[in-house]
């Protein structure tokens, strides 16, 4: 044994298993303590927020009251504010964003788990995919330029004539373009990458015996497929629906340049609006004096805790299928 | 501390081709009464086992006996389980004379682990490393002991000899370990476990993933071992301890059931749990 | 015992059948063709869903292509090497450039990076090796939660916490505003990750005499190092991206700064200023700088997931 070099480890006396070699307790310690607080730096920093969003908004609460929710008057002079109409435009363009992003999204997760030939697949779920890349702003750049005209020239005046939709209150009233029905279109193709690739996700998860059984009883793909794979896949999929819900109801940007920006509860998809997260975007640096200020932030208080439940009922979901569904 | 005066095992007359016969060689480890759970579980129980220096002992018994729980306990790997815990005494023998129960309180695990070398079943060389330092990882550790890099080289191409490596691998040593094949990185893992210069080196069931080529060349190697090392080896081929060791503990359900030379335990078993194991009637 | 013999069988006379086979009855005839008629009618149901599924891929994938066309067309006339060297041009004055946008950019990630990647590798390792304890899963949830907060709430903890009480705006507001985001991406990327190591990596490491911090570092987490890389270019290329939590942090500048603390201009807050502004100029600009935004976004997340493919060998501990 004497051929391989025995360090001094021998040398420095008899109990050499008595001393531990570099104090590894102590390293193993700050090791420990090191990576729990870093962990705790997240309920820390979720805590922080909370204090931070809900303290700046407390004067706008005590001053307005629950009112503040309900109230259409927004009133920086008179030093009014009432946070209805950004409610109510964050509910309707989310809620329309889902309507049209929903079936368009299960629909190209039924075609990518199912129909989809195999040079086809990856491109068009890359492509998909990528929609979740684009920053929000430039979506909004688009939206501007693009969208807004297209709906203005084309769009609208064909729901409104064309159709005939003009008489009814959701199609009625002047279409100068940013509207509510911009804001959910933009939402619609944001979102719609995040509900396709849970759906996609938790198709894939349904078991082979689930869809051979229905097969074996002589239905045709498609009826496999509505009567097998979706029922079982509902709960994850809905889950993935209102992971994109959440999603929408946060959006700043890209909102905040196609909606119009005006205080205003309207039945019309036509006219403008307001969300909740656009409307603290676009007024908060021009917010005169402290009780605008702390308007902008209920109305940012508001956001959080709906967009906290929501996004809570999403993570249950989702993960309450996951736990079954595994093949 | 207790003095190095351990039994001395009289030449045992060994049977054909079981190695050379060592005159008189003490216990490099040794367990006494050593019971270990997993929680409330006893895998092993009350087991006292001795094995000698230069020597190759061999664990054999059928899956679930708690061989390799026995052999964990050697270098205090089985605490690293949670919920694991360990009861009973293990004594390990210094180079320099001195014997020392491993479980004493002021006894510091990684040292342990530093003279105790081990082996896994599945060959695990560290795949963010070359194949150089790899052999080396272990000297690392060693801080303010650590020999200076001169002599890392020169203890790097020893231990790749002892592991009949080094031939192989000497002109890619930078290269990546995970290239290397299934017996060449368990024989690297082999080389690594050297490298430390451990009084002694366990195995656990070494030769389970590697084709038989590979498992003769690592049955050789653990058969030079011997010659300045204590060896312990968990198998459940029982021709290979057979082949490779000195002595042969038989474990049954937890508990040691019979140990002796290796060619008397397979000829003339004493218990008749081993004879009914090593003639098949239960695997 | 005797066998009749074969040709007697075979010349038997055969049985008549009871019933004479009959022509099919009128109720017969009109269940056979109803049961045609829907079986066709399932079919060609089928081949409608199928071709509907075909549309709605077509569907999805028609905004992105647009928009790509559009930045490209519109975006790409004004990119040129004026963009990245040249200072914004007073209103008026057709060319400049977003220099300080894209360094502004630059270190608002840089400081994001800063803080979210040691926060969230360190909390990432911390879920993987403590699983399943009551603290490790509530914070994995709350990192979700964390990861769904609107980013305009973040930066209003962002403007509360380090903008109010100095009375300024800082790019160091801005930079930890976008670490914040970062910090849940981070975490389940190194906890996933850290969670592909096999245990029996770590075992060999303790079996050498390596301490557990010392495995967790130099063996764990050196292993895991590549997807984590990963993880952490993803989590950059979406932070780099965001506005809203610098639109009161960091809040744009027109001019040249790269001081921490002081406002910093940022491409993102750029596009939104030039994209909202009545000029034309400005318009043409917003659109280069959509442009190269989203080139960036997209060479970050490229880079991600092909340059870290593993590379092992050399370099010890």
């Amino acid at each position: 044994m004497t051929e391989l070099a025995a360090p001094a480890r021998t040398a420095a006396g008899a109990p050499a298993l008595g001393t531990g070699i570099e104090g590894s307790p102590v390293g193993d310690r700050i090791y420990r303590v090191s990576i729990a607080a870093f962990a705790m730096a997240v309920p820390l920093l979720l805590a922080a927020i909370a204090i931070a969003v809900f303290a700046a908004a407390w004067p706008a609460f005590r001053t307005f009251g629950p009112g503040f929710l309900t109230s259409s008057r927004w009133d920086a002079v008179e030093g009014a504010f009432g946070a209805a109409p950004a409610i109510y435009g964050t509910l309707v363009s989310s809620f329309l964003a889902l309507l049209l992003a929903t079936p368009l999204a299960i629909g190209v997760a039924i075609f990518l788990s199912e129909f989809a030939p195999g040079w086809l697949r990856q491109p068009v779920a890359f492509l998909v995919d990528l929609l979740a890349a684009i920053p929000s702003v430039v979506y909004g750049l688009w939206g501007i330029f693009v969208l807004v005209p297209l709906l203005r020239t084309h769009v609208m005046p064909f729901l409104a004539n064309t159709l005939g939709l003009g008489r009814t209150p959701l199609f009625s009233g002047p279409a100068y373009g940013p509207s509510m029905l911009a804001a959910g279109v933009v939402l619609a193709i944001m979102v719609l990458p995040y509900i396709s690739a849970v759906a996609r996700e938790v198709l894939l998860a349904v078991p082979r015996s689930q869809r051979e059984a229905a097969l074996a009883l002589g239905a045709t793909h498609w009826e496999m497929i509505w009567g097998a794979v979706l029922p079982y896949a509902r709960s994850g999929i809905v889950g993935g629906v209102i992971l994109g819900l959440g999603r929408a109801l946060g959006e700043t940007m890209a909102v905040t340049m196609v909606i119009g920006n005006r205080h205003e509860i309207a039945a019309s998809l036509f006219a403008p609006g307001y969300t909740m997260a656009s409307l603290i975007a676009n007024e908060f640096s021009e917010a005169t004096g402290d009780l605008h200020l702390s308007a902008l932030m209920a109305v940012g208080a508001t956001l959080f805790a709906i967009t906290l439940v929501v996004n809570a009922i999403a993570r249950w979901l989702v993960w309450s299928v996951s736990r079954e569904g595994a093949p | 501390m207790v003095a190095a005066t351990e039994a001395r095992t009289v030449a045992p007359s060994l049977a054909a081709g079981q190695g050379p016969s060592v005159a008189v060689s003490p216990a490099r480890v040794l367990t006494d009464g050593l019971g270990a759970f997993f929680g409330q579980t006893p895998a092993v129980r009350g087991v006292s086992l001795k094995c000698y220096d230069r020597q190759v002992t061999a664990i054999i018994g059928p899956s679930g006996c708690g061989k390799s729980t026995l052999l964990r306990c050697l270098n205090r790997m089985h605490e690293t389980v949670p919920g694991a815990r360990v009861s009973g005494r293990v004594e390990l023998l210094a180079r320099d004379g001195a014997a020392q129960d491993i479980y004493a309180r002021t006894v510091d695990p990684i040292a342990v682990r530093r003279h105790v070398g081990m082996v896994f079943q599945r060959p695990t060389p560290f795949p963010t490393m070359s194949i150089r330092d790899n052999v080396a990882a272990g000297l690392r550790v060693l801080g303010r002991s650590a020999p200076p890099r001169r002599e890392v080289e020169e203890i790097v191409e020893r231990a790749l000899r002892r592991a009949a490596l080094w031939d192989e691998v000497k002109d890619r040593l930078k290269g990546s370990a995970t290239a290397l094949s299934g017996g060449q990185q368990q024989r690297l893992c082999i080389a690594r476990a050297l490298a430390t210069a451990p009084e002694v080196l366990l195995l656990d069931e070494p030769t389970a993933s590697l084709d038989p080529i590979s498992t003769q060349r690592v049955e050789e190697l653990v058969y030079e071992l011997r010659r300045d090392m204590t060896v312990v080896v968990v198998t459940h081929n029982m021709q290979q301890a057979a082949r490779v060791s000195d002595r042969t503990a038989f474990m049954l359900a937890g508990e040691l059931v019979e140990v002796s030379a290796t060619g008397d335990l397979f000829t003339n078993p004493r218990d008749e749990r081993t004879e009914a194991y090593i003639t098949g009637r239960f695997g | 015992m005797t066998v009749p013999p074969p040709s007697a069988a075979l010349h038997a006379p055969v049985p008549s059948p009871t019933r004479q086979p009959q022509r099919p009855s009128g109720r017969q005839r009109a269940f056979a063709e109803r049961t045609v008629r829907k079986i066709r009618r399932r079919r060609a149901a089928n081949v409608a869903m199928v071709g509907l599924t075909y549309l709605a891929a077509a569907l999805a994938t028609v905004p992105l292509v647009l928009i790509l066309a559009h930045l490209l067309t519109k975006g790409a006339s004004s990119v040129g090497l004026d963009f990245f060297t040249q200072m914004p041009k007073p209103v008026g004055d057709a060319g400049g450039g977003m220099a300080n946008a894209i360094v502004g950019t630059l270190i608002v990630i840089s400081i994001a990076a800063a803080f979210g990647l040691p926060v969230g590798i360190g909390a990432g390792l911390y879920l993987a090796e403590r699983r399943g304890t009551p603290l490790a899963t509530t914070v994995r949830f709350l990192s979700d939660v964390l990861n769904g907060l609107p980013s305009i709430v973040i930066g209003i903890f962002a403007w509360e916490f380090l903008v109010r009480p100095v009375r300024h705006f800082s790019a160091l507001a801005g930079g930890i505003a976008l670490g914040a985001m970062m910090i849940p991406l981070v975490t389940r990327a190194t906890e996933e990750m850290v969670r592909t190591v096999p245990t029996s990596l770590r075992e060999a490491a303790l079996a050498l005499g390596y301490p557990q911090w010392r495995t967790s570092l130099t063996v764990v987490l050196r292993t895991a190092l590549p997807g984590i890389v990963t993880g952490a270019l993803v989590a950059l290329a979406r932070v780099a991206g965001e506005t809203a939590p610098l639109l009161f942090t960091a809040f744009g500048n027109q001019f040249w700064s790269t001081a921490l603390d002081e406002p910093v201009a940022a491409l993102p807050l750029q596009i939104f200023t030039y994209a909202i502004s009545p000029y034309d100029e400005w318009h043409a600009q917003a659109w280069a700088g959509a442009l190269v935004l989203l080139a960036i976004v997209l060479v970050i997340s490229l880079v991600a997931r092909f340059a870290t493919r593993a590379r092992y060998g050399g370099g010890g501990d």
